[in-house]
């Protein structure tokens, strides 16, 4: 596990593209930086000309050794520092940052369980890392993400996960549109969904859920009455505003 | 370069360094919410003489329970003030106990563990709280009872608690072996290892 920085590090933002209309990819150069493990997070914090601070926490979509990190963040409508991020911060600018924090909410290429992931909306940022950190590693270890989100346009890193469905498959649901041709009607995962669409308790997985507490709520409840052990089960939800 | 403003200025002074408001109530848990049901619910404590400290549903509620109106601050950065409780003290529930030991492991339905200085959570500074805002607390944010340790951050206010075990040393609970802070006041920034 990599293990927490003490104090603050300084992270200049290299590399930038939007993901949807309401995200942004950002990368951030940090010297002295640890590596980290996938699902890991990291606490970013603005300060304004007054001293005034703001920090909040975000997954880190990026993983492994290395001075960089790659962050998804997702404008909230009512946010302080996400527009900030998404809308105006500049290549060359600086941010601090402490971590990378959590150990819980990780996997590492050593793990020897079948994986499933379960992402709703930006939940998918964690599962990015694990997905990359699975690739790179070359593992043998059957990965799989259910991807749920609103609409197609609401898309994190489509087309990289489409490349990395060779190594861990991706399962699109869509809650309120669906793409033209689609199979399946739009609405929220129902219990039916999740026994079609994920590794089932026999094969034993390990299950990572990551999304609003609504939809953590209702997909974790949905899996131990499919028969998966609640200590095979781990949750991870946003936090606040 | 961009310049970052900032709108909310929370200089509320009962706002501890580092954190922000939220009106909402956000939830954070390692894993699925456990379902209990109060039939079989108990709450205990046990000590080092080997002599547990048993209550059920019913007369848990049947001790003397206190309003609690207190701010809550998540390591995560948000807080919340002046959140409504009800619940019954832990003076309460150690009135009947004898213990040389001066630390506690709280256990939770689900397997969830946090360590707490035994000094920290009498005299008034801790509860086991099963309503919040006048209504059962739910299952998402610890019902049917949850430890209720304000002045710590809210990773020690264990959900769904089952019980106290006395033990020698301030051995680390789950989230602290996971790099959070052994001790975790908020007005120091305690938030990590």
């Amino acid at each position: 596990m990599s293990n927490t920085v003490p104090g603050w590090l300084t992270g200049t933002l290299t590399r930038a593209h939007p993901l949807t209309a309401a995200a942004r990819s950002i990368t951030l150069a940090i010297p002295n930086w640890p590596g980290n493990d996938a699902g890991q997070h990291v606490d970013l914090r603005l300060t304004s000309p007054d001293g005034y601070q703001a920090v909040r926490s975000y997954s880190i979509a990026s993983a492994g050794p290395g001075e960089e990190i790659e962050l998804a963040i997702d404008r909230l409508p009512d946010g302080e520092v996400s527009p900030f991020l998404v809308d105006e911060l500049e290549l060359g600018d600086t941010v601090e940052l402490r971590g990378p924090l959590g150990g819980w909410f990780v996997w590492r290429p050593e793990q020897t369980q079948p994986v499933q992931l379960i992402a709703g909306g930006s939940g998918v940022v964690p599962f990015m890392a694990m997905a990359r950190t699975h690739a790179s590693a070359s593992s043998s270890v059957p990965m799989q993400l259910l991807y749920s989100l609103r609409t197609p346009d609401d898309a994190f890193f489509r087309d990289e996960l489409s490349l990395l469905s060779a190594t861990a498959r991706t399962t699109w649901h869509y809650t309120r549109t669906v793409p033209p041709g689609w199979s399946r009607t739009a609405g929220r995962l129902t219990a039916e969904d999740l026994r079609s669409d994920t590794l089932s308790p026999e094969r034993a997985p390990l299950t990572y859920v990551c999304g609003p507490t609504g939809f953590v709520e209702t997909v974790s409840r949905s899996l131990t009455s499919l028969g998966h052990a609640p200590d095979t089960i781990r949750t991870e939800r946003f936090g606040g505003n | 370069m961009a310049v970052f403003g900032g709108r909310r200025r929370d200089d509320n002074p009962a706002l501890p360094p580092g954190q922000h408001l939220t009106e909402s109530f956000p939830v954070l848990s390692a894993g699925p919410t456990p379902s209990i049901n109060t039939e079989d619910w108990e709450f205990f404590i046990h000590t080092e003489t080997g002599q547990t400290h048993r209550w059920k549903w019913d007369q848990f509620l049947d001790l003397p329970s206190e309003d609690i109106t207190v701010d809550i601050h998540c390591v995560t950065s948000w807080s919340k003030l002046g959140t409504g409780w009800r619940g019954v003290s832990l003076d309460t529930l150690f009135a009947e106990v004898e213990t040389g030991f001066d630390f506690v492991m709280a256990h939770s339905y689900g397997g969830y563990t946090t360590n707490l200085p035994l000094d920290e959570i009498l005299d008034g500074q801790a509860w086991i709280a099963y309503e919040y805002d006048g209504d059962g607390l739910d299952p998402e944010h610890g019902g049917p009872a949850r430890l209720l340790v304000p002045h710590l951050y809210f990773w020690k206010s264990a959900k769904w608690v089952r019980g106290l075990v006395m033990q020698s040393e301030d051995n680390p609970g789950f989230w602290e072996e996971y790099g959070y802070h052994v001790h975790g006041d908020p007005w120091r920034e305690e938030r990590y290892a």
